[in-house]
């Protein structure tokens, strides 16, 4: 079975709740809506063999709705077949349901995201800040987040200032020139 | 020690006594023997382990007791970026340690945040503790550490150790001198 096939065989069985299928570069990539995502998981995992969760990732499109996206990499071991599925969320509803019973790996990539995007999962069983501290009270990764930071304090718990960014921010810009050119620096953007 | 030298009179105890100041003594006693807290918090901590190991010896300058106890130690090595999460613990840990005592920043990232301009990262460690060595480099070479351990160690001999140490006995000495 291959990436083509296993959403074949979930479109029979999940007629209608599969939208924009993918293909690029032999990665598929299909979008579904949030109340089917259990459903759908559980399916992948036991009936297609998806026995791996690679990664979970969150994007912010910020200014257009629904806000958020959250994205689960699959891959099964058995069939070496990669699988996206892609759901949007609003930010009013800002929460999804955990899939960390299905794969026990999500329940740090869900607690990362939750984290940085402040998107919940419900019947996480820990949904804890994972990098930065409890009572933090931002979401980094946030679209409206500045990239220099917010000022934030909690007693004896850690502390942030602005972080100054003069001359612009330190980073590299994506080019064939060589190593010394490449350097990241502050660079005006 | 400069200003060293042996008595030189005819006796049972010559060669046994020398001349210096109580400063001077006190300074050559610290400097030579600095035990290190290692602040390792990133890849510079590599390097603080490379100082430490054959090739480099940062024993030949008396520092390679490195105390994983704040309690034993005199100069904290802050290697590594130091996050905002970190950052009150190292605070605490520089609290921990006894007087007299010594901060080197170690390389881009304790000493300024180096390249983390970030919402994470403390822009170096100095806003936090009194540094007495800034470490240029990302991450120093092990030879850049041991240029800034003998910075300390100079920057030790010419403390006024007595004085610092015990003011209200030198204001005492002071008053009945005068």
């Amino acid at each position: 079975m291959n990436s083509q096939e296993a959403i074949e065989s979930l479109n029979k069985s999940f007629e209608g709740k599969l939208q924009d299928k993918t293909e690029f570069r032999g990665e598929t990539t299909c979008t579904i809506s949030a109340i089917d995502l259990r459903d759908i998981a559980r399916f992948c995992r036991d009936q297609l063999s998806f026995d791996y969760l690679l990664d979970i990732t969150s994007i912010d499109n910020f200014g257009e709705e629904p806000r958020f996206e959250v994205i689960y990499h699959l891959y099964s071991m058995p069939h070496a077949a990669y699988l996206r599925l892609k759901l949007k969320i609003s930010e009013e509803l800002g929460a999804i349901e955990t899939v960390s019973d299905i794969w026990p790996t999500a329940n740090w990539h869900e607690r990362e995201i939750y984290d940085m995007m402040g998107i919940k999962f419900d019947g996480h069983p820990d949904l804890r800040r994972i990098l930065m501290w409890d009572g933090y009270p931002y979401f980094p990764l946030r679209k409206d987040f500045p990239l220099a930071g917010l000022p934030s304090e909690m007693p004896d718990v850690a502390f942030t200032k602005i972080t100054p960014l003069e001359g612009g921010p330190f980073v590299t810009i994506p080019s064939t020139a060589g190593s010394k050119d490449r350097e990241p620096r502050a660079r005006e953007l | 020690m400069a200003e060293t030298h042996a008595a030189a009179y005819d006796s049972k105890i010559e060669g046994n006594v020398i001349f210096t100041r109580l400063d001077a003594a006190l300074n050559w006693v610290r400097k030579n023997s600095l035990w290190p807290m290692p602040m390792g918090l990133a890849c510079c901590a590599i390097e603080l382990m490379a100082a430490a190991a054959s090739r480099f010896d940062i024993a030949r300058f008396g520092a390679e007791v490195m105390r994983f106890s704040p309690r034993q130690c005199d100069v904290m090595i802050v290697a590594g970026t130091v996050t905002y999460k970190m950052a009150l613990a190292v605070k605490r840990i520089y609290e921990q340690m006894p007087e007299p005592k010594w901060v080197i920043a170690m390389g881009a990232c304790a000493s300024t945040g180096g390249m983390y301009r970030s919402y994470a990262v403390l822009q170096g460690i100095d806003q936090l503790l009194p540094v007495d060595v800034y470490i240029s480099g990302c991450p120093p070479r092990p030879e850049a550490l041991l240029a800034g351990l003998m910075k300390l160690q100079e920057k030790i001999s010419r403390e006024r150790a007595f004085r610092n140490q015990k003011p209200e006995l030198v204001e005492k000495l002071e008053e009945m001198l005068a």
